[in-house]
């Protein structure tokens, strides 16, 4: 699914490497997890993956299904079914959340050659499930994100990531800002998503959020590289003993 | 004997080219003394300070270039909109196409008609806002407009008009230069809704005096045409008195000069008055509102939201004041004027000002101008929203505020809908 080569990238404004050389593969169906220590990179990967502006890539590929994606625009990357689910979800007055995602839903189908949703069964759809979410009318209706609570706007995220039915979804610190409920609402959401042909990297910086979403595989990202890979059992260690004799081992 | 001056000389060589209609001794009286006004003051020049940003001269000088005509094949606006249209070719009245002027509770006339007449309640009005409005800010080309004006509407309301009037100013020679002058006169109680389109002419001056009695409520919506090259200037001249509502909107899209000015006298308490515009613009434009709001009675309320889109090199300007008389205690007023930049080399030119001698009020005014988000554009753009969409969408949000002061939500989605063409057919 997604296959990541010696990837580094710099700061597009200031000579600063953040990424170092990063490899990984994720198999269609899987969930990885990446921990790691501030400053590692990991928000970085996200943002790269998705196209944010700000970056320069000097070495290494990344590719979705085969396609190198780093090469398209960020909403090309969203139409072959990439998704990152922002850690700081953006506020954007005057657009509704219903215009937005109706838009999006659309355009992404335009672009992959697919009918568009009527008004009707796009109201249809995003009402089913916006409910699982515990997403009310209110909030379809106001401007996007625009007054939600910390918890209210990564569900927004999520409310997203299940209408726009990504094939590989980044979810970037999505449990940060949030209490042990709204968390598991998160999370439920993510695993009602799982599927076989649908793959997660979930970015984390504690391993509380692993215990409701299982990963399959966690890498350890320090400096930049992922420093060691691993099963579940990787996070509790780190949960348990912190990061720094992993940075040790890896000296 | 005075000394010769260039400013002088340009409002001579105007007025030289202008002739005042004939008509009843008062209204040959309210000319005479317009042209006095004029006169004294001259046509304002560079120097100014009034017209600072935005330079006077294409709207003084004695003739005007020929501008093109813009031909569309989109619907008039408002058309979706029951209403009593009112059609002027050129600043002339076309019967043919216009409906009957008549409505129960509402008297329709011609300026032309009212001009000749000897008893007429437009006596009262005609020109009286405007001298008002003289100070303390002078505006003699709002003068020159009373002056010279050869037609207009005259509306008096006596109840809840059924349906809105539409002003419909259609452009079919390139030199016409136009002067209209519309009375509105809403009696205690009464409501009117007033809709104004079209590019009007070449060039255009057009003055609104509206006369809001006690309970009086008055909603405008206008749109100025769409013509690149033409000029216009616009004042509105309001007197409201105790508990009315006026709510005056305007959406100038492209033209190479726009002026509008709004200069409003809440005279009662616990009044309510809502001036907004949205503004877009491509190249070589230039768009300014110029607000005049004077509060002269306790409790009211007065709200300004603008928003300009301007891109390549376009101007945007705002002049706005808010001034506060010592007796209007409790006083509630609010000025925000925006600008979205598109483009390095477009500018926004702000002066907003408040001067208050009421100790008791809340006044507050924003300006901001600035670039599309790169925040939200990012977001848009990995949800799958491609660049273009999603940077229109961005302008639509920016100027939704303004056109959320409609308080008709039919005519505000006629206007977001015409946004979002001038957006699509202004794609790069």
């Amino acid at each position: 699914m997604l296959k990541i080569s010696n990837l580094q990238v710099k700061l597009e404004e200031e000579d600063k490497q953040i990424l170092k050389g990063v490899d990984l593969e994720i198999k269609a169906g899987s969930v990885h997890a990446i921990m790691g220590p501030n400053g590692s990179g990991k928000s970085t990967l996200s943002y790269v993956l998705s196209g944010r502006d700000g970056y320069e890539v000097t070495g290494g590929s990344a590719t979705l299904d085969d396609q190198d994606i780093l090469d398209m625009d960020p909403e090309e990357r969203a139409a072959a079914g990439l998704f990152l689910a922002f850690q700081y979800p953006v506020e954007i007055p005057g657009v509704g959340n219903m215009t937005f995602l109706r838009t999006a839903v659309n355009s992404q189908r335009a672009a992959r050659g697919e009918e568009e949703l009527s008004a009707a069964e796009f109201l249809k759809v995003i009402r089913a499930k916006a409910k699982t979410l515990k997403i009310d009318a209110d909030m379809l209706k106001r401007p996007v994100n625009v007054g939600f609570s910390g918890g209210e706007k990564k569900r927004n995220e999520i409310l997203q990531m299940a209408m726009l039915e990504p094939k590989m979804c980044i979810l970037d610190e999505t449990d940060s800002g949030l209490d042990v409920d709204a968390m598991k609402l998160v999370a439920e959401g993510v695993n009602a998503l799982r599927s076989e042909g649908r793959s997660f990297l979930v970015i984390t910086h504690y391993q509380r959020l692993l215990d409701h979403i299982k990963p399959d595989v966690v890498h350890i990202m320090a400096d930049g590289r992922i420093i060691k890979s691993g099963g579940p059992e990787l996070a509790l260690e780190v949960e348990n003993n912190g990061y720094a004799h992993l940075l040790e081992e890896n000296a | 004997m005075a000394m010769a001056n260039p400013k002088s000389d340009a409002t001579q060589a105007r007025l030289d080219a202008m002739s005042m209609p004939e008509g009843a001794a008062w209204m040959t009286a309210a000319r005479r003394e317009a042209l006095d006004r004029v006169t004294a003051s001259g046509l304002p020049g560079r120097r100014d300070e009034y017209w600072k940003y935005t330079n006077p001269a294409d709207l003084v000088a004695p003739s005007i270039a020929a501008v093109p005509l813009l031909v569309t094949g989109e619907q008039e606006m408002f058309s979706a909109t029951d209403r009593l249209r009112i059609v002027f070719v050129d600043g002339v009245f076309d019967a043919a196409q216009s409906d009957e002027l008549a409505m129960d509770g509402v008297e329709i006339e011609l300026l032309r008609d009212v001009a000749q007449k000897d008893i007429h309640w437009a006596k009262d009005l005609y020109g009286t806002l405007e001298t008002e409005g003289q100070t303390p800010v002078s505006r003699p080309l709002a003068a020159l407009n009373t002056a010279f004006a050869t037609d207009g509407v005259c509306i008096r309301v006596h109840g809840q008009a059924s349906r809105p009037i539409s002003i419909v100013m259609q452009h079919a020679d390139e030199h016409s230069d136009v002067v209209m002058h519309n009375l509105v006169r809403v009696e205690k109680g009464a409501s009117l809704t007033l809709l104004e389109c079209g590019p009007v002419a070449a060039r255009f001056n057009g003055l609104l005096e509206v006369d809001v009695q006690d309970g009086g409520r008055f909603n405008h919506v206008r749109t100025q045409g769409r013509t690149h090259a033409r000029r216009a200037l616009t004042h509105i001249f309001g007197r409201l008195g105790e508990e009315c509502h006026f709510k005056s909107f305007t959406l100038t899209a492209n033209g190479m000069l726009t002026r509008n000015e709004c200069v409003l006298r809440l005279t009662g308490r616990d009044t309510k008055a809502h001036v907004a515009g949205a503004a877009v613009g491509d190249g070589d434009f230039l768009q300014d509102d110029t607000v005049f709001i004077t509060h002269d009675a306790v409790g009211c309320e007065s709200r300004q939201v603008f928003k300009k889109v301007l891109r390549n090199g376009a101007t945007g300007v705002f002049q706005g004041k808010i001034l506060v008389n010592e007796i209007a205690q409790k006083t509630d007023g609010f000025q925000m004027s925006q600008a979205l930049l598109l483009g390095d080399d477009a500018q926004f030119l702000a002066k907003p000002e408040l001067e208050i001698y009421a100790d008791d009020v809340a006044c507050s005014h924003g300006s901001t101008s600035g670039a599309i988000d790169d925040t939200a554009l990012f977001y848009l753009r990995s949800r799958g929203v491609p660049k273009t969409q999603a940077e229109e969408l961005l302008v639509l949000a920016f100027v939704a505020e303004a056109i959320d002061e409609i308080e008709d939500s039919d005519l505000a989605e006629n206007i977001r809908v015409r946004m979002d063409e001038w957006l699509v057919r202004h794609r790069n």
